[in-house]
């Protein structure tokens, strides 16, 4: 049997139906169709794809096994490295990641391992399969802070060991960015539930609506509640604004208003409480994922979309798959632009936004081209709504509130190994809180990283504890 | 979830909630707030602390029935629970950081309109037990909306109130009042002024003219509460300023009043709509109350 050259094509919902509703758009693989994408991986003996993935999945195991059938067996696989294949098969930049590396990709397209993966995960939700168990129980209790993807898989994996885990959070729905942020027709909200139920079900413990460095400090949790280790996952979550005049305005909303009124508040479901505003011509600022996010949720409210961004099209930071389904859900691009003043009506509201034309300067030290303005080029574009999607940065609130932890000077907290290890003994940190806004599977490594750490801390802690007591 | 231990109105439509909410009862400090969500669609709503007890582990806060949601939550009764209640929020009152001997002798003004009345209490409480000499101008629309005129009065030590229509105390607003005991050659440390926007604004006006230092609490649209969204952003002394991580407490002569106004009417049409949905349905059932 010949190997096929390309993938196999996978289901979406078409640009036209989706563009009106939030369902997901990628459908994922039947059986079939995952058995015979799966025989296209060549079961490499040095497989660059493990290497490139950032938590280092067995992917041409698990592969064989859907090959063979047997989809049980894959996901036991997957979950020896990962505790969110349903959310990273849909989310990670596999083209930069695993697929990137893919021998298949020189010659033809790479397997698709990222929707492989999705299939195996939504296997194992659809069948109820239970993968972990726990090992022997250990002692100690670990305080996990914040539940977006850093601190889901750090508490997955301590609660493997046997570690007794708390999961603090602020908001009334664990998930971090993957509940407030990622819009449902990328990744289903009942998916990320199915998720955290799993970890439940292992014995992660989570307590919502609190607010570490508010509610609870990160010293009471260590001193008075017993928690011999922290893992700071906080996250990346403030909004940037350009500071440019009329950004106050009536109809300026940053994305990460827009999202979590409608991804965390459903304000776009006619029987929930929370309003959102929807405009008639929506300029969206910015060209990461948020961006495009942010984009494609207006266009299915009935909103003509445009994002504007200050560099060209080949330096858009989103993932190619989402710029692509924003082309085909007609939101327009304005590349080479940058906004200089929002104006409003005389009620106060955004009714255009001024913005000159840039072009591509010399490359700055990290060799990427540095936009600047085009002299005399202003220009109006009329709209009555404007999203700021400039990205976001750490939030100071847990640095300023616990003894003896080291920040940066841009706000990230300050780890001293790859372990992410603070400068607080018990104390570690990882996800966008250290590294500032990057991917959800960077996120989870970190995590995975700092749950080994955290085992090696606690039971070096504990021999010491063993030692001194039978020196006695 | 977050037990409602004791439910007492206060004038119509406005409510005193003493909430079950060990955590935030602990850590609470005048002049915070919480984010409530009452039930499973509800939105999230900011409301000033009204009391705190550490011992018992409850929360006071006070609620009017304005809008859909807080009509559905003034519903609620004793033994019935929020599915969220999250703080304490925002910076504590500048005056928790002040020296003892810097509050005791020292005078301040509150001037409080409508709901505006609940959250100075803490305040009042805090400040009195280090020594403070507190006068208090309470303003309402019209007498049966002044509220916990009895428990304030408690602990200050001028009481002056305030009617629109004249039906208790003085008639006019309580500016006028405020004016009025300043131009007596009243002298004030502090003015802090909490209650509508309109209000503090007026407040914010007449004391500058006095140059006395002034504190109002802001009471912007709110998401999630704790710095993500900016939803919740001012203009303060020329800068964006987010008033729930930096307030909700500003000098009330750098913010500007009517950029906060506006954007406080932003989804007025939009709420104005969800009244008259949950009007009709709440007629027929106890909407939003599917636990």
């Amino acid at each position: 049997m010949g190997t096929l050259k390309s993938r196999v094509a996978i289901a979406e919902q078409s640009p036209k139906e989706r563009r009106s509703n939030f369902n997901e758009v990628c459908l994922g693989y039947n059986i079939d169709e995952a058995r015979l994408e799966a025989t296209r991986c060549l079961e490499c003996k040095k497989p660059k794809c493990v290497e490139a993935c950032p938590v280092s999945i067995n992917i041409p195991l698990f592969i064989k096994h859907i090959k063979s059938g047997d989809i049980a067996e894959a996901a036991k696989v997957i979950d020896l490295d990962s505790s969110l294949p349903a959310v990273c098969g849909r989310v990670c930049p596999q083209e930069i990641q695993c697929e990137g590396s893919c021998v298949m990709g020189k010659k033809g397209e790479p397997v698709s391992i990222g929707k492989l993966e999705r299939f195996v995960a939504d296997w194992t939700i659809k069948n109820h399969l239970e993968l972990t168990t726990k090992s022997s129980k250990r002692n100690s209790r670990v305080a996990v802070i914040g539940s977006g993807p850093a601190g889901l898989s750090c508490a997955s994996d301590l609660a493997k060991m046997g570690y007794e885990v708390t999961v603090f959070e602020a908001l009334h729905m664990p998930g971090g960015v993957l509940v407030y942020g990622i819009p449902e027709f990328r990744l289903p909200k009942s998916i990320v539930e199915e998720q955290i139920n799993q970890l439940k079900r292992i014995g992660v413990r989570f307590e919502l609506d609190v607010i570490v460095g508010k509610t609870i400090t990160v010293d009471s949790l260590m001193e008075e509640e017993g928690y011999g280790a922290v893992f700071i996952s906080t996250g990346a979550g403030l909004p940037r604004f350009m500071g440019i005049p009329g950004e106050n305005l009536n109809g300026v909303v940053s994305a990460n208003e827009f999202l979590t009124r409608i991804n965390l508040m459903k304000a776009y479901q006619g029987d929930y409480d929370t309003p959102v505003y929807i405009g008639k011509n929506v300029v969206v600022v910015g060209g990461g994922n948020v961006a495009m996010d942010a984009a494609r949720s207006a266009i299915r409210l009935g909103s003509n979309v445009k994002i504007v961004y200050r560099r060209s099209e080949k330096e858009l930071p989103a993932r190619a798959e989402e710029v692509h389904h924003a082309i085909e859900e007609g939101v327009e691009f304005c590349f080479l632009t940058n906004p200089v003043e929002i104006l409003s009506d005389e009620k106060g509201w955004v009714n255009e936004l001024r913005c000159v034309k840039m072009r591509l300067g010399e490359p700055d030290s990290n060799g990427r081209r540095v936009p600047e303005p085009i002299p005399n080029s202003a220009f109006s574009i009329s709209c009555d709504m404007v999203i700021m999607a400039l990205g976001t940065s750490p939030n100071p609130l847990i640095i300023n509130t616990t003894k003896g932890l080291k920040s940066e000077r841009w706000g990230g907290i300050h780890v001293v190994n790859e372990f992410g290890k603070t400068t607080r003994p018990g104390v570690f940190a990882g996800g966008d809180a250290v590294t500032g806004a990057a991917t959800v599977i960077l996120a989870m490594q970190a995590g995975r990283k700092a749950a080994a750490a955290i085992d090696e801390f606690l039971r070096e802690r504990d021999s010491k504890h063993f030692n001194f007591s039978s020196a006695n | 979830m977050f037990k409602i231990l004791r439910k007492r109105e206060l004038a119509p439509d406005i409510y005193l909630f003493e909430v079950e909410a060990p955590r935030v009862a602990k850590t609470a400090n005048p002049g915070q707030f919480v984010i409530v969500r009452a039930y499973d669609k509800g939105e999230r709503i900011p409301l000033t602390i009204a009391d705190y007890d550490k011992r018992t582990g409850s929360v006071t806060i006070v609620i009017q029935a304005l809008g859909a949601s807080t009509r559905v939550i003034c519903s609620f009764e004793e033994g019935d629970s929020f599915v969220d209640f999250a703080g304490p929020l925002g910076q504590p009152s500048d005056f928790i950081h002040f020296d003892p001997d810097k509050i005791n002798g020292k005078r301040f003004l509150f001037v409080a309109g409508g709901v505006g009345a609940a959250p100075i209490y803490p305040q009042l409480k805090y400040l009195k037990e280090r020594g403070a000499v507190l006068d208090v101008i309470i303003g309402a629309r019209s007498k049966e909306l002044l509220i916990l005129l009895d428990e304030i009065r408690e602990k200050v030590d001028n009481l002056y109130v305030a009617t629109n229509d004249g039906s208790f105390g003085y008639k006019g607003f309580v500016t006028c009042v405020l004016e009025e005991l300043i131009s007596k050659g009243n002298q004030y440390d502090q003015v802090i002024a909490i209650g509508p926007m309109v209000m503090m604004k007026s407040v914010a006006e007449s004391t500058k003219k006095y140059s006395i230092p002034t504190i109002v609490s802001l009471n912007t649209l709110m998401i999630d509460g704790t710095g993500m969204c900016g939803a919740c952003r001012v203009t303060v002394n020329g800068k964006i300023r987010f008033t729930c991580v930096d307030g909700p407490e500003f000098n009330a002569h750098e913010v500007d009043f009517d950029e906060a106004m506006l954007r406080l009417n932003m989804y007025r049409s939009e709420e104005q709509k969800r009244l008259v949905d949950i009007e009709r349905k709440h007629h027929k059932c106890k909407i939003g109350r599917t636990m």
